[in-house]
């Protein structure tokens, strides 16, 4: 079965084409544009404009780079939400126009399950792992439990992106920041203290992020600041990953989100990993991100454990939460 | 010195099973984390374990199930503890006649009341850190707790556990449910109020 999967909840349009090999993903083509706002955070309507401008190229590109014809691709996907809703829609409307034209079944995913099955779907063993999703808007522990893919812990506030992102402005660094953040953090000597918050599995970091801008109106290295900043933020996101770990007793942890290509967090939570004896699963950077192979593979396990969709049911939903989702592809 | 056999691996503490004083006890040792730097690791620690062994002796003075403190060692990061031979509510209350789970649920809040209204903030109350032994519920683990007396800390700390019963045990959400029944009745405050703040920060979470 070969699915194109749209992808458009945020800041990235994204295209990709993925085939299905006896219920493992493999990945014909992921192609992306992203937004980045000339100042400021991202604005939900300009992005759509964005994503209007790029999204049909996206489709012949990923077709081309897939080497299939558009008329060969069996379903259509798209992400339903959680997300901006002008987003949300461009991506939406371009998959109802793909369907229709192509006279193709379409179906709308939720995005935060995409970033669990992509990595179920093409890592070999990873078959029933806690994840930790980190990215602008989403902070997550996700695990499956009782036919759901259930949140066990979640920031209480922003998304751990965010946090980055928002300091990351404060010292007039560009979008996306955390590359620089990484970069400027490796270069910091001096821990400075910074509120740890964690409530069971929960987190919270805004009352990080006004102390550490605090620090830089006091004057101290951004060098430190940023170090202080990855290893607390860090340190509580690995904790409440092995808290969720303990508490599911599951033997997996998989990294997912924008944030998982930092270096420094990918090692914390491998070396915790290998601290419990758990398998440490990341897929590739380009998996990791907001992408729309991770769509199109969640829409070919939900289409072939028999979910239907019509084009008049294919609306969006912005509030989608991840543990809204009847996961009937998993015993 | 006494065989150590490690019963359980948490997250944080390693929890052995030993002997003092010919007394049947558990050593919680809270384990060093090679992920996070020295300085928050050995910040976490002591406070964790200090604050923990604080807040248990006080809600046992308040009349909440908690096992007796034989000794804490701050450097090591141990704390000595009375064995319980129970079982964690996790593991039983799927089980349960729907009469058990009501009435166990409804236990288990006026257990919460009764720290709440002296600002005990457990600060993880989830169903693998209550154990069912003697009839009654006994509460471990507040490594996580502190002192607090607004209505902002109680609400999340109920809140946990509402997660906790609808990730672990959601065809038996309406146990969140039972459990605030038994919170209004023990709670001496305006138990409304910490509800109501529930509702608060259920809607402040993402996509809600």
């Amino acid at each position: 079965m070969l699915c194109l999967g749209i992808e458009g909840t945020a800041h990235t349009i994204g295209v990709g084409v993925v085939k299905d090999y006896d219920g493992k993903c493999r990945v014909l083509s992921n192609v992306m544009k992203i937004y980045r706002p000339e100042q400021g955070g991202i604005h939900p309507r300009e992005a759509a404009n964005h994503h209007t401008i790029y999204i049909a190229d996206l489709i012949k590109e990923s077709a081309e780079n897939a080497q299939v014809n558009l008329s060969d691709i069996d379903l259509i996907s798209f992400s339903k939400g959680p997300g901006l809703g002008p987003c949300l829609r461009t991506g939406a409307t371009a998959a109802r126009a793909l369907s229709l034209s192509l006279n193709k079944p379409i179906i709308g995913v939720n995005h935060c399950v995409a970033h669990l099955e992509i990595g179920r779907g093409t890592l070999r063993n990873c078959t029933d792992p806690v994840l930790l999703y980190t990215s602008g808007a989403n902070t997550q522990v996700i695990a499956f439990a009782e036919g759901r893919y259930r949140v066990f812990g979640e920031t209480l506030d922003i998304g751990i992106g965010n946090c980055l992102d928002k300091f990351g402005r404060t010292i007039g660094l560009d979008f996306p920041c955390g590359p620089a953040i990484e970069q400027l953090a490796s270069r910091g000597k001096k821990y400075l203290d910074l509120p740890y918050s964690i409530k069971g599995m929960d987190i919270a970091f805004s009352g990080l992020l006004t102390a550490a801008e605090q620090y830089y109106r006091f004057g101290n290295k951004v060098e430190d600041i940023c170090y202080s900043i990855q290893e607390t933020t860090f340190a509580a996101l690995t904790e409440v990953t092995e808290r969720a770990i303990a508490h599911t007793e599951k033997e997996e942890v998989l990294l997912g989100g924008g944030v998982a290509a930092n270096k420094k967090l990918r090692e914390m939570v491998q070396t915790m990993a290998i601290e419990r004896g758990a398998s440490f699963f990341v897929p590739s950077k380009d998996l990791c991100i907001d992408n729309g192979a991770m769509i199109a593979w969640l829409g070919v396990l939900m289409y072939k454990c028999g979910i239907r969709m019509k084009v008049e049911e294919s609306y969006i939903n912005q509030r989608f939460r991840t543990d809204m989702v009847d996961v009937t592809w998993r015993d | 010195m006494t065989k150590e056999k490690i019963i359980y691996q948490g997250a944080e503490a390693k929890i052995c099973k030993s002997k003092y004083m010919g007394f049947d006890v558990v050593k919680k040792r809270r384990i060093n984390k090679s992920y996070r730097i020295e300085e928050i690791d050995t910040r976490l620690i002591s406070y964790r374990t200090k604050e923990e062994s604080k807040l248990m002796t006080e809600a046992r003075n308040h009349g909440v199930s908690v096992p007796i403190i034989f000794d804490v060692d701050l450097s090591n990061g141990i704390i000595t503890m009375e064995y319980l031979n129970g079982k964690r509510i996790k593991d039983i209350l799927n089980v349960l006649s729907e009469k058990e789970r009501c009435s166990i649920c409804r236990m288990i809040g006026e257990s919460i009341a009764k720290f709440h209204n002296n600002d005990i903030i457990h600060g993880d109350i989830t169903t693998s850190n209550m154990i069912f032994q003697d009839d009654r519920i006994h509460f471990i683990d507040f490594g996580l707790g502190e002192k607090n007396s607004e209505i902002e800390a109680k609400g999340v700390d109920l809140h946990v556990l509402m997660e906790a019963i609808e990730s672990t045990h959601s065809r038996y959400s309406n146990c969140f449910g039972y459990v605030l029944e038994g919170y209004k009745k023990e709670l001496k405050d305006d138990a409304n109020l910490v509800i109501k703040k529930i509702e608060e920060i259920v809607k402040r979470g993402r996509y809600r």
